[in-house]
């Protein structure tokens, strides 16, 4: 292990310095210490940053969560003759044709007009699972494809590629939820109670991966992750990624901020890691397993992976009211505690996640790396230093 | 003892006075947490009910004899248990303790004895686990 200089440090200079290759050397020979992000929050109880930098090499996150801004690319192979798909449905859901001729883009929350509650998760989900669907394809006929209509069975075995490509996943502190209104609410953050009934929440707290790198040092382009029981990687930042949200004492944002892009190969997946969801009145959404591991560069990194319940903290939005405001802050410890002071009143909370899929993943990922199934990748590319979000400018009348 | 039923009324006792029946004639104590009971239609009603074993015994005797079903309440709430990924989204609605989720595993714990029939669960979970019977 080497040392940062040891001339009169300024505060943030760090006494331990490793390196992803030192790290990944000593995953090889089997002397890593790999511990989950919970663990490592009860040792940050007794032991300092710069211990906990010496002790440990990395730190597996996770989540299970749902993300409804996910989905799957598909290459059905060419007939022959060749169709130019243009209307496409799987098991009469419609898919994105809006590509080459056999690719299409198949959309979690993308429904059957015949049953709304079955949708793109479903068929993501059953082809996870080895099923058949049936595909349905149109196309106008051209000089180079002249078919124009097209029926098969397809399946993972069947498709040449089926790759997870999602824009926004494992959102960095997502905000709760309440309810003000006089009327009972179906949100995809869950049944909202009249009145303050309950708040909802779904992010997975000290186990979250992006709490875990608020600045995002180790995460960025390249980071390879654990997506659906596949290795996966970040390929870019997710949508609405924001570095502009307020941050709390411990510079953990307040709400909802950094997202991540993700990518993975379907067909390495296990159905155990995600499932399809539909939420009442809202519609189909999809619960993923993301899992990221992080390694312990310094005494900075041991000092965010060691963050815990009690220092993060999220906003809790009132769904009732236009732009959902921000009635309160809570902590992720409050929230776990099963009932927030809400108004001066106790309200029940509820996760939306599950932490237990969450602790099983981080579980998992802990083994594969310590055992060198699951190398730590050096990003190859930092996601933004600053990006903000702004709303749609609305052209015409009003509504 | 205490015991929780849903009882259904066919639409040929609905308008029968069941419950002033139970309590006249076999003294016991009756709390109704949730009817839905239209003349001249089918109906539900959960009960629960207290007394000594031998007069629950023929109190029931009598639910049967007047043709009212009999569900005790865990029979009531239908749950796939095999496809929970214990996110918690029901427990959000739960109020009478039956479905709750907590530290130190986190996984879903159900105790139908608790269930006051009140369906909100069924359209809460995302997976679509639940099922009640009771009423429609």
């Amino acid at each position: 292990m080497r040392e940062c200089g040891r001339e009169v440090p300024p505060r943030s200079a760090c006494m331990v310095k490793k390196t992803y290759e030192e790290i990944n050397e000593k995953i090889a020979k089997g002397e890593a210490v790999v511990v989950t992000a919970e663990e490592v929050a009860r040792m940050g109880e007794e032991l300092t940053p710069e211990d906990i930098a010496r002790k440990v090499d990395v730190v597996t996150t996770a989540t299970f969560g749902a993300m409804c801004s996910s989905g799957c690319f598909i290459n059905f192979g060419h007939p022959d003759p060749g169709i130019r798909m243009e209307s496409i449905t799987l098991n009469e859901v419609p898919i994105f044709g809006g590509l080459a001729a056999v690719d299409a883009y198949i959309g979690v929350t993308e429904v059957s007009p015949a049953n709304p509650r079955y949708g793109g998760a479903h068929l993501i989900e059953a082809l996870v699972r080895g099923e058949t669907l049936t595909l349905e394809a149109h196309g106008k006929g051209t000089d180079c494809y002249p078919r124009r209509t097209a029926h098969a069975e397809v399946s993972k075995e069947t498709a040449n590629e089926i790759i997870m490509v999602n824009p926004r996943n494992a959102y960095q502190n997502y905000p709760a939820a309440t309810n003000s209104s006089g009327r009972i609410m179906y949100t995809y953050m869950g049944t909202l109670l009249p009145k303050l009934g309950n708040v909802t929440y779904s992010t997975s707290g000290e186990l979250s991966p992006l709490l875990n790198d608020p600045e995002l040092r180790t995460i960025g382009v390249g980071t390879r992750v654990f997506l659906a029981g596949a290795q996966g990687f970040v390929n870019w930042n997710g949508t609405q990624f924001n570095t502009q949200k307020p941050k709390n004492e411990f510079g953990l944002p307040l709400s909802n901020a950094r997202t991540l892009m993700l990518s993975a190969n379907l067909k390495e997946m296990d159905p155990a890691y995600l499932r399809a969801a539909y939420f009442e009145r809202y519609g189909v959404s999809i619960f993923l397993g993301v899992g990221i591991p992080i390694p312990v560069l310094d005494e900075d990194v041991a000092r965010s992976v060691s963050i815990s319940n009690r220092q993060i903290e999220t906003t809790v939005c009132d769904y009732s009211q236009e732009g959902h405001p921000g009635i309160a802050k809570v902590s992720y410890e409050e929230l776990r505690s099963g009932a927030v002071a809400l108004n001066g009143r106790k309200v029940r909370t509820a996760p939306l996640s599950s932490l237990a899929k969450a602790r099983e993943i981080a579980a998992l990922l802990k083994h594969q790396v310590a055992s060198g199934s699951f190398a730590i990748a050096k990003p190859v590319q930092p996601l933004p230093a600053q990006a903000s979000v702004h709303g749609l400018k609305l052209t015409g009348g009003l509504i | 003892m205490k015991e929780k039923y849903v009882l259904e009324y066919s639409e040929d006792v609905v308008d029968e006075p069941i419950v002033y029946s139970l309590v006249k004639h076999f003294d016991v104590m009756v709390n109704i947490l949730r009817a839905e009971i239209s003349p001249g239609h089918e109906g539900s009603m959960l009960i629960e009910i207290e007394s000594t074993p031998e007069r629950l015994a023929q109190a029931e005797a009598f639910l049967r004899e007047r043709e009212v079903r009999i569900i005790p309440i865990a029979q009531s709430l239908g749950f796939k248990e095999a496809g929970c990924v214990d996110c918690g989204a029901c427990t959000a609605v739960c109020f009478s303790g039956c479905l709750t989720i907590a530290a130190p595993d986190w996984k879903l714990h159900v105790d139908r004895e608790k269930c006051t029939a009140c369906g909100l669960c069924v359209p809460a979970c995302p997976l679509g686990l639940f099922a009640l019977k009771f009423g429609n």
